[in-house]
């Protein structure tokens, strides 16, 4: 019984039996498969976080990201009026996240290369890109560079899924991926 | 030289006061049961507070209903996780802290005193954390991530409520120097009071590490620090924060053996093997921080890779072991009790009908299939990318800590009501439902909070039809009807809970006394043994025959294999990144 000390005194001597044994090593070999798969995937896999981080000042972040802003800006967003920024292909691109937005609104071309530049001015945020789904965290004073390829043409949704107070559930960014040489 | 009267009322202080319980043998210090009792009963308070909050918080995220305005929802939000998560399953803890050292080694319990301060500190911390949450400046979530920032007393009250919990903790290790020095049992201490040393053990790490960051915190808070780092902040808080959650894997897996034992009369396959395992627990269960950090910057690979796979995954093959030994004792004793016909008689005939037995088996395979599989995919460094904060996360650690833990605590409650409270069980008839209600309403939660994460739904976020937002954005349908259903079943949850609740609160005020003529007949029906003068020794030839077992653990094993694949599979199918 669980509840009493063990019949056998020396327990640790105990026999341990085959079906108990052949699945601890069962359960074993299952862990080093899972171990070695994200060693792989870092090898061979395509979808990987990056380790590039800097620390930075939140106001020099806003700069940055003003000036790639109004270098690169196309137009106004239909009716947000946001701006609407398209880079280079494969070049630097910069998102900066503050109570209750994301800003600016990107353009990308499919199938090119970019350097995501990510940054918080207040508090942590998170980028959902949706409906891809994948999340990064977002923190104030680091500024992550995540090199993303989109290899589907839309628009995309950037959810924050951090919470970040009151307005959290309004924080929508935006992302259009469209085609070579087209725009929106 | 004679003795006074106050002389020997000292002596009959540390003597302390014993009861001999009918059922078991055992010697109960009576001031054990005392504190058993008190800290069982502020568990269920805080669970009624916390379930009433956690329905308000699923009614809120049922697109069609959606209940609180947003102000109110993440005050309840933060104040459901603070009340069940904490509050709950640490008091219930303590309690099984006390059961574990003092009642099973018939012992008597260290310094009550200190217990006392301890359970004091604990009431008063969790109360002014929860005033601070209820006065609404204090609406940071569970987790209170810096910068963002809460009053004061809502640091301070985690911080007394936790140095209480310390004290119980110590009460415990003092109870088992006592046991030992006494020589109040034989040998080892039982596998059960194993189970409750791995979670006293990590529970010390887990206050400590709760003390480095929320101190600081406080102190940030009041104006004494300028500034906290926000991914230090992280990891130290999920030293405490995650590992919280491993007392409670500890705790519940100790349970389940103590259940098994008084309801068919298991005895641990091997208790070298199930003792390991738990051991395994307190080497490696603290790298779990690294869960929270998987897509923050400013990591290396290397590092997220060892720590959030537990260094190769041990701690996971602690309860990889488990999951076998704990059914595999169950077939074990019922074959032992007679049931021996084809694979799974024994299991047929297990003793569905008594609440404590049917908790517990719903709770292992839940815990088994939902929680811990989940847990570890979403655990996997590169897939957590598609799951960070979405409703995953909550889908997955409903399915480890109230599937798994809140309801082995409910199906415990069944015995410790006639062996501790020494009432029976009102209403038996309701209380064989109760699990079982409880745990339909637990699957569907996760199971749809896991769904609507995959979607991609936010967790903590008020309205995912963003309609007050500049810019817009659509989930596709699905989501919004998963969000429906597990609304539906977060109703049939509290309906189970509530029920729990009534049953356990009538049984201490109403139940009827239990006594040594019926102590047995009121820990609920058991099976029926089969044959007589069954063989009493484990491990003995003839006896290891687990072909049952066998099979439920081929069946886990494929589905996670599957599972863990198919997550991988869809991973490669989003944008590269790098």
């Amino acid at each position: 019984m669980a509840i009493a000390p063990p019949e056998q005194r020396i327990w640790w001597n105990e026999r341990i039996e085959r079906g108990e044994l052949v699945w601890i090593a069962i359960a074993f070999l299952w862990g080093l498969v899972m171990f070695f798969m994200m060693v792989y995937w870092h090898i061979e896999g395509k979808q990987n976080l990056s380790n590039e981080a800097y620390r930075i000042d939140p106001g020099v972040f806003e700069q940055r990201t003003t000036d790639f802003a109004e270098k690169y800006k196309v137009r106004e967003d239909g009716t947000t009026g946001y701006p609407v920024v398209k880079p280079p292909a494969g070049g630097d691109v910069y998102m900066l996240a503050r109570l209750w937005e994301w800003w600016p609104v990107l353009e990308l071309e499919k199938g090119q290369t970019y350097r995501l530049h990510l940054s918080s001015l207040d508090w942590q945020h998170g980028f959902s890109l949706q409906p891809i789904n994948f999340n990064l965290q977002v923190h104030p004073g680091i500024e992550h560079v995540v090199t993303m390829t989109p290899t589907e043409s839309g628009t995309f949704g950037v959810v924050c899924n951090e919470f970040c107070g009151l307005g959290h559930h309004q924080m929508i960014g935006r992302i259009y991926v469209v085609e070579p040489g087209k725009t929106q | 030289m004679a003795i006074t009267a106050a002389e020997t009322g000292v002596i009959a202080g540390i003597a302390a006061k014993f009861r001999t319980c009918p059922a078991t043998g055992l010697k109960i210090d009576l001031a054990a049961e005392r504190l058993i009792k008190a800290n069982a009963v502020a568990a269920v308070v805080f669970l009624l507070i916390g379930g009433v909050f956690g329905l308000l918080v699923a009614l809120t995220r049922w697109p069609a209903v959606h209940l609180l305005p947003s102000d109110w929802f993440y005050l309840v939000l933060t104040a459901h996780g603070l009340d069940v998560l904490l509050l709950w399953i640490i008091f219930f803890e303590m309690a099984v802290l006390y059961f574990a050292s003092a009642v099973l080694l018939s012992c008597r319990l260290a310094a009550p005193q200190v217990a006392w301060v301890g359970f004091a500190l604990m009431i008063v911390g969790g109360l002014m954390t929860n005033v601070a949450v209820l006065q609404g400046d204090s609406s940071v979530m569970f987790t209170s991530y810096v910068p963002m920032k809460a009053e004061p007393h809502f640091y301070l009250g985690l911080i007394l409520f936790a140095v209480g919990a310390l004290l119980g903790c110590i009460v415990f290790f003092g109870t088992l120097v006592i046991a030992r020095e006494e020589r109040t049992y034989e040998g080892s201490v039982p596998l059960v009071t194993f189970g409750a040393i791995t979670a006293a053990v990590i529970a010390v790490f887990t206050i400590a590490s709760g003390a480095i960051i929320l101190i600081p915190t406080f102190l940030w808070s009041v104006g004494y620090i300028g500034h906290i780092d926000t991914v230090m902040y992280k990891l130290v808080w999920w030293a405490m924060g995650h590992s919280s959650q491993q007392i409670n894997v500890a705790a519940h897996v100790a349970v389940w053996y103590l259940i098994i034992a008084v309801t068919v009369g298991a005895k641990p396959l091997s208790e070298k093997v199930s003792r390991t395992a738990f051991f395994l627990y307190i080497l490696f269960l603290q790298l779990a921080s690294a869960h929270h950090l998987l897509v923050e910057p400013g990591l290396s690979s290397e590092w997220r890779v060892f720590n959030t796979s537990y260094a190769l995954y041990l701690a996971v093959l602690g309860s990889l072991i488990h999951g076998m030994t704990v059914p595999g004792a169950i077939e074990a004793a019922q074959r032992k009790n007679g049931y021996v016909n084809g694979l799974f008689e024994w299991l047929r005939k297990a003793p569905w009908g008594n609440p404590a037995f049917a908790g517990m088996f719903l709770s292992l395979v839940m815990f088994g299939f939902l929680g811990g599989i989940s847990g570890v995919v979403l655990g996997t460094e590169q897939i957590n990318l598609m799951m960070h904060n979405t409703l995953y996360v909550p889908g997955h650690f409903h399915s480890t800590v109230v599937a798994g833990t809140t309801l082995t605590f409910m199906a415990v409650t069944y015995l410790v009501l006639p062996l501790i409270f020494q009432r029976q069980v009102i209403w038996p008839k309701l209380a064989k439902w109760q699990p079982y209600l409880f745990a339909l309403g637990v699957a569907g939660i996760s199971l749809f909070m896991m769904g609507a994460g995959t979607l991609g739904v936010a967790r903590r976020h008020w309205d995912i039809t963003f309609s007050d937002a500049v810019i817009s954005f659509d989930y596709p349908a699905t989501a919004f009807l998963m969000m429906g259903l597990n609304g539906l079943f977060a109703i049939i949850a509290s309906v189970g809970g509530a029920l729990y609740i009534l049953i356990t609160v009538g049984t201490v005020l109403f139940g009827k006394k239990v006594d040594a003529s019926n102590v047995v007949a009121s820990l609920g029906p058991m099976p029926q043994k089969q044959v007589s003068g069954a063989v009493k020794e484990y491990g003995s030839a003839g006896t290891w025959q687990l072909p049952g077992t066998y099979i439920i653990v081929g069946v886990f094993f494929i589905t996670f294999v599957l599972y863990y694949f198919v997550n991988w599979k869809y991973l490669s199918e989003i944008w590269p990144l790098g």
